[in-house]
């Protein structure tokens, strides 16, 4: 899960990172309130979960209360990469005297973790990357012996961090990487991580990716959550433990693995070039297929009213077809008349026969079954297209 | 002669009492397997029978393996305790560790990684969040059912469970000699290229199908390592062309960051290195049934 970057910088100071005070408002009059609060000039900015805000005119500075709220009524509403301002982070403007980049992420091809500090910061890392490498540090860390002072000084030294702020460096290093830690984090990026005329080291951004596997261990991440942002028909499938992603298409899908189901989108999307349709969701309904997991993705599937046509692509492995097919016959008794597209079901595997059986004597007049998963995703994408 | 697991394998499972563990424990053995015992310092010295078979319970791995020689370990444990059981079958240095559990922390998984090769890497480790690893006719360790294919030469590893049994039956007239489940977590411990490597040193194996999907570099990194290395043919396939950028798709590790992780880039790697890659998992099959009829 990404966090806003208030929320990050919030993480940040619990774990003793410097960073800047700041409230965050919904409306125009409370981003004044807190700027009047504050007393001094303010940045207005945007809170969406993706880069490239400045650009796209979601941070502005504003030296009065009444101009916070007139930058802030500009900023609310906007829609940056299709992510609409619903909050801005109102915090007070600060003199920069150098910018710098420091993170901490998952290394997946070292099977580690890596610690990446640049003294180049406040523009995209990974242009830095292409274009001047040699300016970017990259440490690998050992995942059990993690970052002490030692650690964190050789990766300031490794970037060449000035000797006047080194020390606060080091020492918020490894406050970042308690922070990694103890958070179960895959990434925390700083960017900018600010030097001040002052030579106070401040975290002027903050962002932070955390490991939903390790939520059992972290009860307050789960307020973390931005209910009011997520899609309903995502909220409501994770509400029923199903693992369901919103696309932007009309042919419905319900399949059991992950990597079967990301092969059906893409068949389902190659065979619906010709018709004009694409996949609507990814639902992996995983091992158990039950009547009542069934019923719950058909559900939430039949909820998306760009659906058209489902497609239910089932390999028994583990799971059994003709439990499978009772399932999809009980599920329809089950939502009865608000099941109104027509489903296209392809069961292979375990007990085909006996499942294709079931299907075909339950004979419902909105159930078709075909043998071959091309064959299949073909018939689905052909209904959508004349449901259309 | 199959990879990594054979007719030799003496297998115990962790977490064998559990629901998974039961249940799994059941499959394994009546496809074959010569599991010696379980794992649990809970229940040790009692006894469970599995239709029949009845099997000891040990209080760690290493007792295990000292009174049953075990060389290899099925992991069901929970996520929560996963870290601590990988961790005791590395100390244990027992040969083959395969994690079947699913939603273990990546942190969890990058300390058993680390203290994997801190101590040597005596024990390879396959997983976590896979399916696990079948050498038809000899031995099956994980839940890969038994009764999709046979023994036969062709080698598969795969990021995906339903994408290996989905593969291993379209191929099932030619059987295989192991098809293992790799995982689809951003860590784990054997990768496509150690797969690789094992499937070229196999005699038994004369064709290799690689199934990849969004996420990470390892399909990348896979397809130089075949360049350089693989002589025998090779057939890919790549989940997640459709995926939404920044999403995760079921697999923890399934995600397309920015420009990175897509399965064109994989797909045009793989490509580049000579390796024929389908477009869906029949014509991929299409594909590898071309070669073995050619063989």
């Amino acid at each position: 899960m990404d966090l806003y970057e208030y929320q990050a910088k919030d993480l940040f100071a619990a774990h003793g990172v410097p960073v800047l005070p700041g409230d965050v408002a919904t409306n125009p009059a409370d981003a004044k309130a807190i700027a009047a609060k504050f007393g001094q000039a303010v940045v207005v900015k945007a809170q969406v979960k993706t880069g490239g805000r400045g650009k796209a005119g979601g941070v502005k500075l504003a030296s009065t209360p009444e101009e916070t709220e007139e930058k802030a009524t500009a900023i609310l509403g906007l829609d940056i990469k299709g992510h609409i301002v619903h909050r801005v982070l109102v915090t007070p403007a600060s003199d920069i005297a150098e910018e710098y980049y420091f993170s901490f992420l998952l290394d997946r091809a070292n099977r580690t973790f890596l610690a990446m500090a640049s003294v180049e910061g406040g523009m995209d890392i990974e242009e830095v990357a292409a274009t001047k490498p040699e300016a970017l540090a990259k440490i690998a860390i050992d995942a059990i012996k993690g970052v002490d002072e030692a650690k964190a000084r050789e990766i300031a030294d490794a970037a060449n961090f000035p000797a006047e702020v080194k020390d606060q460096v080091v020492d918020t290093i490894v406050k970042l990487w308690e922070t990694f830690v103890s958070e179960d984090a895959t990434l925390v990026e700083v960017n900018p991580l600010v030097r001040d005329p002052q030579d106070k080291i401040v975290a002027l951004d903050g962002k932070v990716t955390l490991d939903e596997n390790a939520d059992f261990r972290h009860p307050a991440h789960a307020e973390l959550v931005d209910k009011q942002a997520e899609n309903p028909l995502e909220a409501k499938a994770k509400e029923k433990g199903l693992n369901y992603v919103k696309l932007d298409g009309e042919v419905g899908i319900i399949g059991n693995g992950a990597g079967l189901v990301m092969s059906t989108l893409d068949v389902v999307a190659y065979a619906g070039e010709q018709y004009g349709v694409k996949p609507a969701n990814f639902l992996d309904i995983g091992g158990g297929a039950s009547a009542e997991v069934m019923a719950n993705g058909l559900d939430v599937i039949l909820g998306d009213e760009a659906v058209r046509s489902v497609f239910v692509n089932v390999f028994g492995g583990i799971t059994a077809c003709d439990a499978v097919a009772n399932g999809i016959v009980k599920a329809l008794e089950i939502l009865g008349d608000s099941a109104t597209k027509p489903l296209v079901v392809r069961l292979d595997g375990n007990n085909v026969e006996e499942g294709r059986a079931i299907l075909a004597e339950a004979n419902h007049p909105l159930v078709t079954v075909v043998d071959t998963m091309d064959n299949a995703a073909a018939k689905a994408a052909e209904l959508a297209a004349a449901g259309v | 002669m199959a990879i990594f697991l054979n007719e030799n394998s003496k297998v115990i499972v962790q977490g064998m009492t559990g629901a998974e563990g039961t249940k799994h424990t059941k499959r394994m053995l009546a496809s074959g397997t010569n599991i010696v015992g379980g794992v649990n310092p809970r229940k040790a010295g009692e006894k469970v029978d599995f239709d029949g078979t009845v099997l000891p319970v040990f209080g760690t791995v290493k007792e295990a393996m000292e009174a049953t020689g075990a060389n290899v370990t099925v992991i069901f444990v929970p996520p929560a305790f996963s870290k601590a059981a990988v961790v005791e079958a590395i100390d244990a240095e027992i040969e083959l560790a395969v994690v079947i559990t699913e939603g273990i922390p990546v942190h969890d998984t990058a300390y058993f990684w680390a203290h994997a090769v801190a101590t040597g890497n005596k024990t390879r480790i396959i997983g976590p969040n896979c399916p696990g690893i079948i050498s038809p006719g000899k031995s099956n360790a994980g839940i890969i059912p038994a009764n999709i294919a046979g023994s036969g030469k062709i080698g598969l590893v795969s990021k995906s469970g339903t994408l290996t049994y989905q593969m291993m039956h379209e191929l099932k007239d030619f059987g295989f000699s192991t098809a293992i489940g790799i995982g689809g977590d951003p860590i784990i411990g054997t990768t496509h290229i150690d797969a690789l490597e094992a499937f070229q040193a196999d005699d038994e194996t004369v064709a290799i199908v690689m199934i990849g999907e969004i996420g990470g570099d390892a399909e990348e990194r896979a397809a130089a390592y075949i360049k350089d290395n693989v002589t025998k043919p090779v057939v890919g396939y790549v989940a997640g062309f459709t995926a939404p950028e920044g999403k995760t798709m079921g697999h923890a590790g399934a995600i397309v960051s920015g420009s990175a992780g897509t399965a064109q880039a994989k797909k045009e790697a793989l490509e580049a290195a000579g390796v024929k890659v389908g477009k869906t998992p029949s014509e991929t099959a299409a594909l590898m049934r071309e070669i073995m009829q050619s063989l």
